[in-house]
């Protein structure tokens, strides 16, 4: 098995933000299988904290839904949902937010509301919310994965469901918001990190093979890019091996219909965090 | 203090028409048996209150039962769309589908708010996104101490909340393990209860970590084995993801719903 696909550069990416991080929030799908890849590569000692209230959960196979049983019974703890949002998440004790996007702006706002679909069109339906305001609010920090078009990097989003650097710097300070927001936008083209003058994302790094006009295209505003704008390392064997591994198995529970965790049919995989959008 | 009661009758005697009506679970211990018995009753123009509508929403809404859904998250967990959800706020199919929407902490703050009694709930949320300018239910609110300012939610106190739990005594008490959600406190800020359980047993056995609801906080208790499913109940039964994944297509067509409902729902036994 030579190569990689631009998802699995885009996990094992995501996977290899979290390598210097205690506790992450993460939201069901993209930021599950990353969070969950991490603590089999790059930090096995990462705790992850799911919104349905378990906390260290080392699940032995990706989860479906955050109820999946096996978050609760290999946790370290289980807790009510108000004590999650509360004592553990807004009391500012999580280090990492781990968010998916339906549409997100040049400043990492967020919508996994409602998206606009052109004049006599009723607009179309999102899942909505779920943890994610809070999340982008409340954690040390933010990471953003989200696969990248036109269609999800917009010049103005239809809603704002989630606040990342509001319109520019010091908007998150205005607003309260006391953690520091999204620090990277990982994508399956690259790296997105805010300018710190203007929090504006700019082009940081690029996966191999991938050039920085692929990814001004597939970008709804004019992305501007890092004075030296990198390259992400290879995908390692060992990555692609325990990836696939853990997709497989996830793949394979219950029904064993195949590749139904992470794409069915035109949605994004949405969890019950609303942390993740979907397409319309 | 809690009645043992069938099903049918738990059902047609807390739950009426125009009822504001909670199920909570949050992903584990869905009421699903309850919800199936208001739909083959046809109790209807019910607000539905509900932190994730899930799959258990998408067919009360889809069978015509709902005129507003209170909620915070609204898709098929790790499948995609509520496609009778989306029907009905995007086509107003099978009928128009009044929103109030929130986020999961403040959804969570406002069952707390509820069961403590207080008008309101306060948290660090909400600012900056356009959820306060949808939804009349967000204020905010300066705390008197250091002049913050702080979101403000308005609490809920259901007509009904309905819940699963794995076990009731023979007097009504119930306990509840595993993710724990809301239930507890979605069940204090109703004004009736009704507790559907896996089984009813002589008495109780103490559990790490189990929830209690005691008899005379609960208006009925009724045993409906599997009550849940296609969700689960920990000790009991596995979550049927074969299930959720199954509602995608059976959801996203009016008449495969419809057909779903007649043999699913209609003419299913309890």
């Amino acid at each position: 098995m030579s190569g990689w696909s631009s998802d699995e550069l885009m996990t094992v990416n995501a996977a290899r933000a979290l390598a210097d991080v205690r506790t992450c929030f993460v939201g069901i799908g993209l930021p599950s299988t990353a969070a969950n890849l991490a603590r089999r590569t790059v930090n096995p000692g990462l705790v992850l904290l799911y919104e349905s209230g378990t906390i260290g959960s080392k699940p032995t196979r990706l989860p479906l839904s955050i109820g999946d049983g096996e978050l609760a019974d290999t946790a370290d703890a289980v807790v009510p949902v108000p004590e999650m949002f509360n004592y553990w998440l807004q009391a500012g004790r999580i280090d990492v937010g781990f968010l998916g996007a339906a549409q997100l702006d040049r400043h990492a706002n967020i919508n996994t509301t409602v998206v606009d679909r052109g004049p006599g069109r009723p607009q179309g339906r999102l899942p909505g919310a779920g943890g994610a305001p809070e999340i982008a609010a409340s954690c040390g920090e933010v990471l953003v994965v989200v696969r990248h078009s036109p269609r999800s990097f917009v010049e103005r989003l239809d809603f704002v469901t989630s606040v990342g650097h509001g319109s520019g710097p010091g908007d998150r300070r205005r607003l309260g918001l006391r953690g520091r927001g999204p620090a990277a936008v990982i994508t399956d083209l690259g790296i997105l990190r805010p300018d710190p003058a203007t929090a504006e994302l700019v082009l940081a790094e690029l996966h191999p093979g991938v050039s920085a006009e692929q990814a001004r295209a597939a970008t709804g505003w004019r992305l501007r890019t890092a004075d030296i704008v990198g390259t992400t390392a290879a995908p390692t064997a060992a990555e692609l091996r325990t990836l696939r591994a853990l997709k497989a198995a996830g793949a394979t529970e219950t029904t064993g219909r195949t590749g139904a965790t992470e794409t069915t049919g035109t949605t994004e995989t949405a969890g019950t965090t609303g942390t993740t959008g979907e397409r319309v | 203090m809690a009645e043992i009661r069938s099903l049918r009758d738990a059902v047609a005697a807390l739950i009426h028409d125009g009822d504001t009506v909670a199920m909570e679970g949050f992903t584990h211990l869905i009421p699903f048996a309850a919800a199936h018995e208001v739909i083959r009753q046809g109790i209807t123009d019910l607000t539905l209150v509900r932190m994730t509508p899930d799959v258990i929403y998408d067919q009360l809404i889809g069978a015509g039962l709902v005129r507003k859904l209170v909620f915070s998250w609204g898709g098929n967990p790790g499948v995609g769309s509520l496609h009778r959800f989306r029907d009905a706020v995007e086509n107003g199919w099978p009928r128009p589908l009044e929103v109030e929407e929130h986020s999961h902490a403040g959804m969570a703050n406002r069952y707390v708010a509820g069961a403590s009694g207080l008008p309101f709930g306060v948290l660090r949320g909400y600012a900056g996104t356009g959820l306060p300018e949808r939804t009349d239910t967000v204020g905010t609110v300066r705390c008197p101490f250091t002049g913050e300012e702080l979101a403000a939610v308005a609490a809920l106190n259901p007509d009904v909340t309905v819940i699963h739990a794995q076990r009731a005594d023979a007097a009504g008490n119930v306990q509840l393990w595993g993710l724990l959600g809301v239930q507890k406190e979605a069940a204090l800020a109703a004004r009736r209860v009704l507790v559907t359980v896996e089984e009813v047993v002589e008495s109780l056995e103490p559990r790490p970590g189990a929830v209690v609801l005691p008899a005379w906080t609960v208006t009925a208790v009724a045993e409906v084995p599997d009550g849940a499913r296609p969700s689960y109940a920990a000790g009991y039964s596995e979550r049927d993801n074969g299930r959720y994944r199954d509602w995608d297509a059976v959801s996203r067509d009016r008449a495969a719903f419809a057909a779903w409902l007649e043999t699913h729902v209609r003419e299913g036994a309890q």
